[in-house]
C-alpha cells in the first residue's frame, strides 16, 4: 500500500480461539506494583 | 475502535479491537479519519481541497488509499467492532477461584523511612511484624491447592523491606523447592528490596532462586536522598548503589527492575532514568507516586503535563540509544506487538482479588498488597481460606468493561479497566477510575507504539 504500512501485530480476534490458558504472569507483579498494565506481559501459551 | 495520534513525526493509527497498527500518511491519515462517518465525494473534495498544492494527490490516487482503507477493514484490521464485553466475564468464571500468585509480606517492618511510601514505611498502618515459617509454608501450600491446573505459580517476597526477614524466605523458597516437582508447579520468585542488608549471601541467594529482582532506586542522588532516608534521615544511595551494582553484575543476564518512584519533587523523572543508565543499570522502571491529593509528593496537574512530555523525551532518546547500540529497557514501554497476551488477558483485569492475592505477616489475605491495611478488604486468611465471597466476586467483575468510562476508551485493550487499588484510593471505589493514571498510562501506551512504528520505518 502506497499510504499505509501495517505492522506485524498479534491478531487479538484470532488470540481468542486458543487464548485464556491463564499461564502468564500476573498483571502488577514484576516492576510496577502501582499501576495495571496488560500489554506488557509475555504470553506463555504453549498450545498457542 | 480506532485511535490516531501524531507523535515524532509519525502518523499512527491503532485498530484497539484487532490489535493493529498502521503507520501512515498525512492524505491516508486524513481519510481513516473522515472514512466512517463521511461518503466517498465528501471525502474526496475535502482531500482534493486540503492538498491543492500537491501533485501526488489525484482523484485516482485517493481512490486507491480509499481502496487500501475498505481492504484494512475487510480483513479486520481497521475499524473492528468491539465484540469482546461477554468474554471478559467467561475467562473468570471459567478460571473457578484459581489462584495463581501471592505477594508475601514477610515483612512490616522497614529499615529506611521513606514519607512517601504507601505503606507507611511498611507497617501497613498496623504494628510491625515479621512473618512465621509456618505462615509461609502455610500460605505456599494455600496456593498450591486453588492453584488447579496452572503451572507457573510466582510468589512475591514484598514488604516492609523482606531482607529484615531473610533467614525465612530462604526457607520458605527450600520448602517450596521441596514440594513443587511432585506437585507440578513451576515457583518462581520475585525479591523487590531497597538494598540496605544486600550481602554476599543475599547477591547469591537471589541470583540463583529469584526469577526477578526489584531493586529501589530513585535516580540521581538528591532524589533519592530526599525521601530514601534511615531512620536517623541519612540518605541511602551512597550505601545502595554499589550493592545493587555488584548484585546486577552477578546476575548473569537473569532478570532484574531498577525500580523508582518519582513525584512532585521530580516530575523530570527522565533524568533519574537516564542516571540509572549511566550507572550501568539497563532494566529501568519509574512509576509516579501514589498518595493522597493532600500529599506533598502527590503529582500536581501542572506535573502530569510535564510528565507527559516527559515520557515522549524518554521514548526518543531510547530510539537513539538502541540505533547507538546502546539500548535500555523501560518497563512501561515493553510492549511484544508479536507474542503479548492474548485477548483474555488484555479484557479481564490484573487479577487483583482473584487469581493474586496479599498475605500478612500473620496470614490474612487482602486481593493485593496496596489493599493490606484496609480491614473491610480482608478477604479471609490462609489457614481458612477466602470467607469473603462477595468481596472477592466484586474484584471478579473488575475488567476491562465494568467502568462507564472504559467504555469509549481505546486503551483498555492494554490497561484491561486499570489499577483498583489506584481507583480506590482517588474515588472510594473500586469500579471508580483514577484520571491522572489513565491520562499517563495513555501517554506511555501512544510512546510505546511510537517507539515500534520507528524501528518498523528503519527497517
Amino acid at each position: 500500500m502506497k499510504r499505509i504500512k501495517t505492522l506485524k501485530t498479534r491478531n487479538l480476534c484470532e488470540s481468542a480461539k486458543k487464548g485464556g490458558c491463564g499461564e502468564c504472569q500476573t498483571s502488577c507483579q514484576s516492576a510496577c506494583k502501582t499501576s495495571c498494565g496488560v500489554a506488557n506481559q509475555k504470553c506463555e501459551n504453549v498450545a498457542k | 475502535m480506532v485511535h490516531q495520534y501524531k507523535l515524532n513525526g509519525y502518523n499512527i493509527v491503532l485498530d484497539s479491537c484487532s490489535g493493529s497498527i498502521h503507520s501512515v500518511d498525512d492524505v491516508a491519515y486524513d481519510m481513516i479519519e473522515m472514512f466512517e462517518d463521511h461518503t466517498w465525494e465528501e471525502i474526496v473534495n475535502e482531500l482534493l481541497e486540503k492538498y491543492k498544492d500537491r501533485d501526488d494527490v489525484t482523484k485516482t490516487d485517493l481512490y486507491e488509499c480509499y481502496e487500501d482503507v475498505l481492504e484494512l477493514k475487510e480483513s479486520g484490521q481497521l475499524f473492528t467492532k468491539d465484540t469482546y464485553e461477554d468474554m471478559a466475564g467467561t475467562f473468570k468464571e471459567r478460571s473457578g477461584n484459581v489462584i495463581k500468585a501471592l505477594c508475601l509480606h514477610v515483612a512490616h517492618s522497614c529499615n529506611l523511612n521513606c514519607s512517601y511510601c504507601f505503606a507507611s514505611q511498611g507497617k501497613y498502618h498496623g504494628d510491625r511484624a515479621l512473618m512465621s515459617f509456618e505462615v509461609g509454608k502455610r500460605a505456599l501450600d494455600f496456593l498450591v491447592e486453588n492453584s488447579g491446573t496452572r503451572t507457573n505459580l510466582e510468589v512475591d517476597f514484598f514488604g516492609g523491606e523482606p531482607l529484615m526477614n531473610f533467614d525465612v524466605v530462604k526457607q520458605l523458597v527450600a520448602y517450596a523447592r521441596s514440594i513443587e516437582k511432585d506437585k507440578h508447579k513451576n515457583f518462581r520468585f520475585t525479591l523487590t528490596t531497597n538494598g540496605m542488608l544486600i550481602d554476599d549471601d543475599v547477591i547469591e541467594f537471589a541470583n540463583k532462586e529469584m526469577s526477578n529482582v526489584v531493586l529501589s532506586l530513585d535516580g540521581r542522588k538528591e532524589v533519592h536522598d530526599r525521601f530514601r532516608v534511615d531512620y536517623a534521615g541519612k540518605g541511602s544511595y551512597d550505601q545502595i548503589v554499589p550493592k545493587f551494582k555488584k548484585l546486577v553484575d552477578a546476575r548473569g543476564g537473569k532478570g532484574y527492575y531498577m525500580r523508582g518512584t518519582f513525584t512532585h519533587f521530580n516530575p523530570d523523572f527522565t533524568n533519574d532514568v537516564f542516571h540509572m543508565a549511566d550507572l550501568g543499570f539497563t532494566e529501568l522502571s519509574m512509576e509516579p507516586v501514589v498518595g493522597k491529593p493532600e500529599d506533598e509528593t502527590t503529582l500536581t496537574a501542572e506535573d502530569i503535563e510535564i510528565v507527559k512530555e516527559q515520557y515522549e523525551i524518554l521514548a526518543k532518546d531510547m530510539i537513539r540509544r538502541k540505533k547507538e547500540g546502546k539500548p535500555i529497557t523501560f518497563y512501561h514501554y515493553m510492549l511484544d506487538l508479536e507474542g503479548g497476551p492474548c485477548i483474555y488477558k488484555r479484557i479481564s483485569g490484573c487479577g487483583v482479588g482473584t487469581e493474586y492475592m496479599a498475605v500478612t505477616p500473620w496470614g490474612d489475605l487482602y486481593p493485593c498488597h496496596q489493599f493490606v491495611g484496609e480491614e473491610s478488604y480482608k478477604l479471609g486468611d490462609v489457614f481458612n481460606g477466602v470467607s469473603n465471597d462477595a468481596l472477592r466476586d466484586e474484584f471478579r467483575c473488575c475488567n476491562a468493561y465494568s467502568r462507564k468510562e472504559c467504555r469509549d476508551c481505546w486503551a483498555k485493550m492494554y490497561c484491561s479497566g486499570g489499577c483498583a487499588a489506584n481507583a480506590f484510593h482517588a474515588s472510594g471505589s473500586i469500579k471508580g477510575i483514577y484520571e491522572p493514571g489513565c491520562e499517563l498510562f495513555k501517554k506511555r501506551i501512544e510512546c510505546a507504539i511510537m517507539m515500534h512504528v520507528s524501528e518498523n520505518e528503519d527497517e
